[in-house]
């Protein structure tokens, strides 16, 4: 089923700055497959996050558009849900409750009151956080957090499910089981996925190509890696796996010997957040 | 389930008495409850020794400064009088059905009045009065301060627009609004059958147009911070508008908005006195206008007690304001200051 399931066509966009508009992506193309894994890749600052918040609906493209099954999309919804990088959870909901925020919202009129909450239970369990159901997000740990947020994520039935840096706040063990997590998970419902990392052994470990990025302003898709090594993957295996080494070095080159330089990444971090602010307002 | 937890919070609650049940009164609970009452309680009785020493040095011609001596005698008094007077509406009443009864005994068609007691507020009543005005006039200012608060936080220009009003009106005196008040409720609050008297519609109107404004910034304020991220969480939803208020809207802005809240309250009852001794509506500010005026031996003692029990009952009015807070808020760290 190798068809074209999400089209970045073309895409660019311009933020409004006081000394100008500020090009921040150019032209970045991009067709992905019904249940493919990507990884977004690069510097940080070179507009990885804006590809996903264009794709999430969250920003406007200046010019191109994004196509889902066919269909130009171009506000926010469930369909396409996001993991947030800080969990966004609501932190005067319980874990049950802000899964089960996402799960009636998306839901009304197409599932009984039972049917519900056997849907967020059950993707609480995915994540294994049923024993923290009547906990605030202020009682839990990071990674807890970042669970709960994915199950609210998987609970909207997402045809694509966008990561922005899901583990980057995260330490190196906490991680480590992340993934090990998403990686079962991803088995199981073989979902369309689009992550954005500065992670290289993430990237390598979870992904079905990496897409690696240049470096702002005019930030646009440098060279696109097919990862083919076997599923499922072991992180311990794999360290001694001659293809996967191969692979983080090509990686690596790229972003550290082809694309390194980082003049420009303060401002394009300063232009982001004023958009941020704007966009909220 | 609920059970458990009301279990569990009783025992927590029941904790130092159960430690102390079981191990004596240790050296450090000891040390705890000496700082937590004893420190407060040295801090009250210099005080009290301090105004003792000083109150017989200050000479007026209404006679010497009441010292606290005189002032819980006049606190006693004042109870009594209350006592007194309640007796006698009673048995006013007693005497008018008496009468009535006696009437309809001898024809029972006989038209009977029941006619209300007049008898002077004592100055329990007059606290009641006061109390039911605060409350009346910060629930209304409430009720408007919140949702424009919310809706100019929301939006950029309600902000724009309605900002140069709020900066202008918020400085404003409760005494520059009274004749404003009186003669607009004169003039059009007119029948015959009036639910509320004119002077409890002013007091009233005065502490709402003061008590508006922390509210009204304060929850504006709270709205605006909504972190972005919380907003995108609602925009991938596509919560409505409505769902939006109620699920991030509010809640986010729930401790800035009781922020508000407790200023203005605090407002209203200041506001409150000073209307009401202007004005001389009823209440605790009449009072102290009255016995100001009257200028017995007594009057500045009873002045004091007035004094006193109004910033006990702010005190108290402020801390059901936290214990509300605490119980409605989530962010369940709120300091108990």
């Amino acid at each position: 089923m190798n068809t074209t399931h999400l089209e970045l066509s073309q895409v660019s966009i311009e933020f409004p700055t006081p000394t100008g508009p500020y090009q921040a992506l150019d032209q970045v193309g991009l067709k992905i497959n019904r249940g493919e894994f990507v990884s977004l890749i690069g510097h940080s600052g070179c507009g990885k996050s804006t590809v996903l918040n264009i794709v999430a609906g969250l920003y406007q493209a200046t010019t191109g558009g994004v196509i889902l099954d066919g269909r130009e999309v171009n506000s926010p919804g469930p369909e396409r849900a996001v993991v947030f990088q800080n969990h966004s959870l609501l932190p005067w909901l319980s874990t049950y409750e802000n899964v089960e925020l996402a799960v009636k919202q998306v839901f009304v009129g197409k599932k009984s009151r039972a049917d519900m909450h056997d849907w967020v239970m059950h993707n609480l369990e995915l994540v294994q956080m049923t024993h923290a159901l009547d906990k605030l997000p202020s009682e839990i740990s990071g990674g807890m957090k970042q669970r709960v947020g994915i199950a609210r994520a998987l609970a909207m039935e997402p045809t694509v499910l966008l990561m922005d840096e899901p583990f980057g706040a995260l330490d190196a063990l906490t991680r480590a089981h992340l993934q090990d997590s998403l990686m079962e998970i991803q088995r199981e419902l073989k979902n369309t996925v689009i992550m954005i990392t500065h992670d290289v052994d993430e990237a390598v470990l979870l992904s079905d190509r990496i897409v690696m990025m240049t470096n702002g302003p005019a930030a646009t898709i440098g060279e696109v890696l097919d990862i083919e090594l076997e599923r499922p993957r072991n992180r311990v295996t794999l360290s001694s796996d001659p293809f996967y080494n191969q692979y983080r070095k090509a990686v690596l080159s790229f972003l550290y010997e082809r694309h390194g330089q980082k003049e420009v990444v303060e401002r394009v971090e300063r232009v982001e957040k004023e958009t941020d602010e704007s966009v909220a307002a | 389930m609920n059970n458990v937890k009301l279990m569990l919070y009783a025992t927590k609650l029941l904790q130092p008495m159960i430690t102390l049940y079981s191990n004596g009164i240790s050296r450090q609970q000891l040390r705890t409850t000496v700082a937590k009452v004893g420190i407060p309680f040295i801090g009250i009785l210099v005080f009290l020794i301090v105004w003792a020493g000083a109150a017989p040095k200050i000479d007026t011609s209404l006679g010497e400064f009441p010292g606290p001596g005189e002032v819980w005698e006049q606190t006693t008094n004042l109870y009594a009088e209350h006592q007194r007077e309640r007796d006698r509406e009673e048995r006013f009443y007693q005497r008018q059905e008496k009468r009535n009864a006696a009437k309809l005994a001898e024809d029972p068609n006989a038209e009977v009045k029941i006619r209300n007691y007049t008898g002077k507020p004592t100055f329990i009543d007059q606290i009641g009065t006061s109390l039911y005005t605060v409350l009346a006039g910060f629930i209304l200012a409430s009720l408007i301060a919140i949702p424009v608060g919310i809706l100019i936080g929301m939006n950029k220009h309600l902000y724009a627009a309605f900002n140069p009003l709020i900066q202008i009106f918020k400085p404003v005196s409760p005494l520059a609004w009274l004749p404003l008040v009186t003669m607009v409720v004169s003039a059009v609050y007119v029948t015959n059958d009036p639910m509320f008297s004119k002077s409890f519609l002013n007091s009233m109107l005065t502490v709402l147009l003061c008590s508006l404004w922390p509210t009204i910034i304060n929850t504006a304020v709270g709205v605006t911070g909504v972190s972005s991220d919380l907003t995108n969480v609602s925009r991938v939803l596509r919560l409505n508008w409505w769902t939006h208020v109620r699920k991030i809207i509010i809640p986010s802005a729930i401790p800035m908005m009781f922020t508000g809240l407790r200023l203005s309250l605090g407002i209203a009852w200041m506001v409150l006195i000073a209307a009401e001794m202007l004005a001389q509506n009823p209440g605790l500010g009449k009072f102290v206008w009255d016995e100001f005026q009257n200028g017995s031996s007594n009057s500045l003692g009873r002045i004091m007690v007035a004094v006193l029990v109004i910033g006990f009952i702010g005190f108290i009015l402020d801390r059901s304001m936290l214990a509300l807070q605490r119980k409605v808020s989530w962010d369940k760290s709120v300091e108990m200051r």
